[in-house]
C-alpha cells in the first residue's frame, strides 16, 4: 500500500499509516532512507502512543530500504512494515512494488510505503492513498488550541474497493480514525462509526 | 613431583610420606635425577645428580622415570586456569608460570590477599607452590625460586635491596655464564650490580640475552621492558576448507563450513553469537568478514545467509585457497518454552530478521528506540542496539508529543505580537506559515546536571497553520534572561 502526503513535511501520513497497522502485539519494522530522515524527521516514541515496539532502521539508499522491507515481510512476527522513500528513485519501479505486494500477500504482514515529494507513477500497490491535513477539530477546553487532527483522505487507486474521498479525524491516544461527513458549505460533522479496518489487507 | 603424587594418590597406591623418592630422566651416563621429594631432599639429594650415586647414599631410594611431556601439558592447562586471577598468563620455564597482575590485584583486596588466594587454591589441587609478587618478571622469578619464604611480596621501592642477597643464578642465566661469574667471584646479584656498568657492557657486548648478565639485571630491575605474551586459547568452533586449486568465489564452500561449525556447536548445546569468515588469498592476503547474531544461533542456513551480499564485494585477486569459518563468540542455547501453546516460531524469526539487517547494514543502524528518563525531547529517546538484549520499555511521559522529531531542530524566522508570547507567523524552508491556532507554552528547563552553563530554557508551542498542518515550535530562552541576545526560534517536530 502506498501513501502520498500532500506536502512532504506533513506527519499526517505517518499517523494514518499507524492507524491502519493491525494491533497484533508484534513490533513494527520502520525503515527510512537518508533524505526522508533528514527532511521529515524520525519517529518520536513519545508521540507514537501506547507501547508500540518499533524496530527502526536508519538506512542510506532507497535500495536498502526496499531490501529491508522485503526481509521484514518474511517475518510473520511483525505486525507491520513501514518504509519511507523520498522522491522518485529508479529502483522503486513497477517490479519492486510488485515484489513487495506479492510478499505482503503471501505472509499476511501489511506493508506501507510513505512516499514524499514524488509523482505517483506506475505501481503495483494494492491501494494508493493521498492525504492532506485540514484544520483540526475544535478543542473541547480551549478555543485557541488545535484539537484532534483532521485529514482529507483520498483513495485514488484500489484493487478491492471503490475509490473515494473521506474526511477523517484521528485520536492520538488510541491511534484510531473516525469518519466525518463533509457538508456542501465546507463544514464537517463527526461520525460515530469506526473507519478504516477494511483498508488493511 | 606433585603431579606424580596426585596420580599415585588417585590410583590408590599412595606412597609413605617419609620414603625418599626421586623421578629420573635419561642422562649421558645413565639416569639422572629430575625431581626429588622432601625426605630425599633432607638426605642431600639434588636435581641433576646421578641416580647410581644417590643409590649409594641411600639404598632404599625409590625411583620412577619422569614424564616431562606430560608435565608440560599439565602446565599448559594450568596457565589457562590461572587466568581466573588476571587475563595475562604465560608458561615460564618448565616448572612455573608468570601472571601479569597489573591492575588485577585490587579485585582480590590487594597483592597479599591475592597471593594468599593463589596459595590456597593451588594447594587445594595438591601442588606445593612458591609465589612471589614483584614489579618485574625477572624479580618475581628470582624471589619465587631463591627467596627466603614461600610467598614474597616486593614493592618497587625496595627492589634492589631485596634482590641484592640472592645468588646470580636467580638472574635466569645459562650455565656457562654462571660458571664464568663464579670464576670472576661475583656470587650475588648485589655484587654484580656494584660492578661498573661500562666494564660489564664491554665484557658481555656480544652475548645473547641468556648469557648477558647486564641485560638480565636490567630486566630484573625494570630498566628494560619485558612484556608477557600469553598463549591464546585454542578456537573451539572452527571449520576449515583447504582447496586444491585457488577459486574466485568462496560461496559454494560456505554451506559445508557452516554445517561443520554448527555440528560442533550442537554437540555442546551452544549457539553462535558472532561468526568470522577468513578467506586466505594465494598472494598472501587475508580477507576477514564478520557477522553477529542477536540471539545464539545453531542454524547453519542462517549463518550462511548472514554473509549474503558481502561475498560479492570481496576482491578475489588471484583466488582463494583456504577458507575458515569460526564462531568467535558462542553462548549456551537457552531451550525455554514460554508456555505450552505459545507460538514459538515468532521470536526466532524476529531475531533472524535483526541478524540479517545488522549483517547487511551494520550494527549501529538497526535499533530499538527506547524512552529514557529525561524531559528534553531529543534526550527522552535513545537507540538501543537491536543485537543486544531487548530491555524493558520505560513508561514514557504522558504529554502531548509530536509524531516525528527533526534532528537537529531547524531554525525558523518568527513574527510575534509580544516577545514572550506565542508566534503569529513563521518562515521555514522558505515557506510562510500563518498560524491559526496555538497551544502553549510548555516550558522545559535545561538539565543543569548535564548541559553546559548558559543553556537557555525552551518554551514549546503546538501550532496549527491556516492549511491545517501542525508543528511543534520552541523559543530558546527569554528576551531578558541575560544569556545572550534575542531568543531564537526552532521547529522541532510535526504532529499528525
Amino acid at each position: 500500500m502506498e501513501v502520498f502526503p500532500d506536502t512532504s513535511v506533513d506527519a499526517s501520513a505517518t499517523g494514518f499509516v499507524l492507524s491502519q497497522i493491525p494491533r497484533k502485539g508484534g513490533p513494527i519494522l520502520w525503515a527510512q532512507d537518508r533524505l526522508s530522515r533528514y527532511q521529515a524527521g524520525e519517529p518520536c516514541l513519545a508521540g507514537l502512543g501506547t507501547s508500540l515496539p518499533v524496530l527502526h532502521a536508519a538506512l542510506k539508499r532507497p535500495a536498502d530500504v526496499l531490501w529491508a522491507l522485503e526481509e521484514g515481510l518474511r517475518c510473520s512476527g511483525l505486525s507491520g512494515v513501514i518504509g519511507e522513500i523520498w522522491g522518485d528513485p529508479a529502483v522503486l519501479d513497477f517490479t519492486a512494488t510488485k515484489r513487495l505486494a506479492l510478499r505482503a500477500e503471501a505472509s499476511g504482514v501489511p506493508v506501507w510505503l510513505i512516499r514524499r515529494s514524488c509523482v505517483p507513477n506506475l505501481s503495483a500497490a494494492r491501494e494508493r492513498w493521498r492525504i492532506a491535513a485540514i484544520p483540526s477539530c475544535p478543542h473541547p477546553d480551549d478555543a485557541q488550541a488545535p484539537g484532534q487532527p483532521r485529514w482529507r483522505l483520498e483513495l485514488f487507486r484500489s484493487r478491492w474497493r471503490k475509490p473515494g474521498v473521506w474526511i477523517a479525524s484521528y485520536d492520538r491516544k488510541t491511534r484510531r480514525l473516525r469518519l466525518s461527513d463533509q457538508f456542501s458549505d465546507g463544514s464537517v460533522a463527526d461520525h460515530e462509526e469506526p473507519f478504516g479496518q477494511s483498508a488493511v489487507g | 613431583m606433585d603431579r606424580w603424587r596426585i596420580t599415585r594418590n588417585r590410583s590408590g597406591k599412595a606412597l609413605w610420606d617419609d620414603t625418599p623418592f626421586v623421578l629420573t630422566r635419561e642422562g649421558h651416563h645413565g639416569e639422572i635425577i629430575h625431581a626429588v621429594n622432601a625426605p630425599a631432599r633432607t638426605l642431600g639429594m639434588a636435581r641433576d645428580a646421578r641416580l647410581v650415586d644417590m643409590r649409594a647414599l641411600c639404598p632404599n631410594l625409590r625411583a620412577q622415570p619422569a614424564d616431562p611431556k606430560g608435565d608440560h601439558e599439565a602446565l599448559e592447562k594450568l596457565v589457562f586456569w590461572a587466568r581466573r586471577w588476571c587475563p595475562w598468563s604465560a608458561i615460564d620455564g618448565e616448572d612455573g608460570f608468570v601472571l601479569d597482575t597489573t591492575g588485577a590485584d585490587h579485585l582480590f583486596g590487594g597483592g597479599a590477599a591475592m597471593l594468599a588466594d593463589m596459595e590456597v587454591r593451588l594447594s587445594a589441587i595438591g601442588l606445593s607452590v612458591r609465589l612471589a609478587i614483584a614489579p618485574t618478571w625477572g624479580a618475581a622469578w628470582a624471589l619465587a625460586r631463591y627467596g627466603r619464604n614461600d610467598h614474597e611480596i616486593c614493592s618497587p621501592g625496595d627492589l634492589a635491596q631485596r634482590l641484592a642477597p640472592l645468588p646470580v643464578s636467580a638472574l635466569r642465566l645459562d650455565d656457562k655464564t654462571l660458571l664464568l661469574l663464579r670464576r670472576l667471584g661475583l656470587k650475588t646479584i648485589g655484587m654484580l650490580a656494584d660492578v661498573p656498568r661500562l666494564s660489564l657492557a664491554r665484557r658481555f657486548s656480544r652475548a645473547q640475552l641468556q648469557a648477558n648478565p647486564l641485560l638480565r639485571l636490567d630486566q630484573a630491575m625494570g630498566d628494560m621492558a619485558e612484556p608477557i605474551s600469553g598463549p591464546r586459547e585454542a578456537p573451539r568452533f572452527l571449520a576449515t576448507a583447504r582447496l586444491l586449486e585457488p577459486v574466485q568465489d568462496p560461496t559454494p564452500y560456505l554451506p559445508a563450513l557452516s554445517q561443520d561449525v554448527c555440528t560442533k556447536l550442537d554437540a555442546q548445546g551452544w549457539g553462535a553469537r558472532r561468526v568470522c569468515l577468513r578467506i586466505y588469498r594465494t598472494d598472501g592476503e587475508v580477507r576477514v568478514l564478520e557477522a553477529a547474531t542477536s540471539s545464539p544461533s545453531p542454524d547453519a542456513d542462517h549463518l550462511v545467509r548472514l554473509f549474503d551480499g558481502k561475498l560479492e564485494r570481496l576482491d578475489p585477486g588471484f583466488g582463494f585457497d583456504l577458507i575458515t569459518l569460526e564462531a568467535v563468540v558462542a553462548e549456551p542455547l537457552s531451550v525455554a518454552q514460554p508456555s505450552l501453546d505459545a507460538p514459538a516460531q515468532e521470536e526466532v524469526h524476529l531475531s533472524r530478521l535483526i541478524d540479517r539487517l545488522s549483517a547487511r547494514f551494520g550494527t549501529g543502524v538497526i535499533a530499538w528506540p527506547r524512552n529514557r528518563e529525561s524531559h528534553v525531547p531529543e534526550r527522552a529517546q535513545g537507540p538501543v542496539s537491536a543485537l543486544g538484549n531487548n530491555p524493558e520499555p520505560l513508561a514514557g511521559v504522558q504529554r502531548t508529543r509530536p509524531l516525528r522529531l527533526l534532528d537537529p531542530p531547524e531554525p525558523v524566522g518568527v513574527l510575534y505580537a509580544v516577545p514572550e508570547g506565542p508566534p503569529a507567523q513563521f518562515v521555514w524552508r522558505r515557506q510562510v506559515h500563518r498560524i491559526a491556532r496555538h497551544q502553549g507554552p510548555e516550558r522545559i528547563a535545561p538539565e543543569w546536571w548535564r548541559a553546559r552553563s548558559g543553556t537557555r530554557l525552551r518554551d514549546y508551542y503546538c501550532v496549527e497553520d491556516k492549511s491545517g498542518k501542525r508543528f511543534w515550535l520552541y523559543r530558546e530562552g527569554l528576551p531578558d534572561d541575560g544569556r545572550g541576545g534575542d531568543p531564537h526560534w526552532y521547529l522541532h517536530g510535526m504532529f499528525a
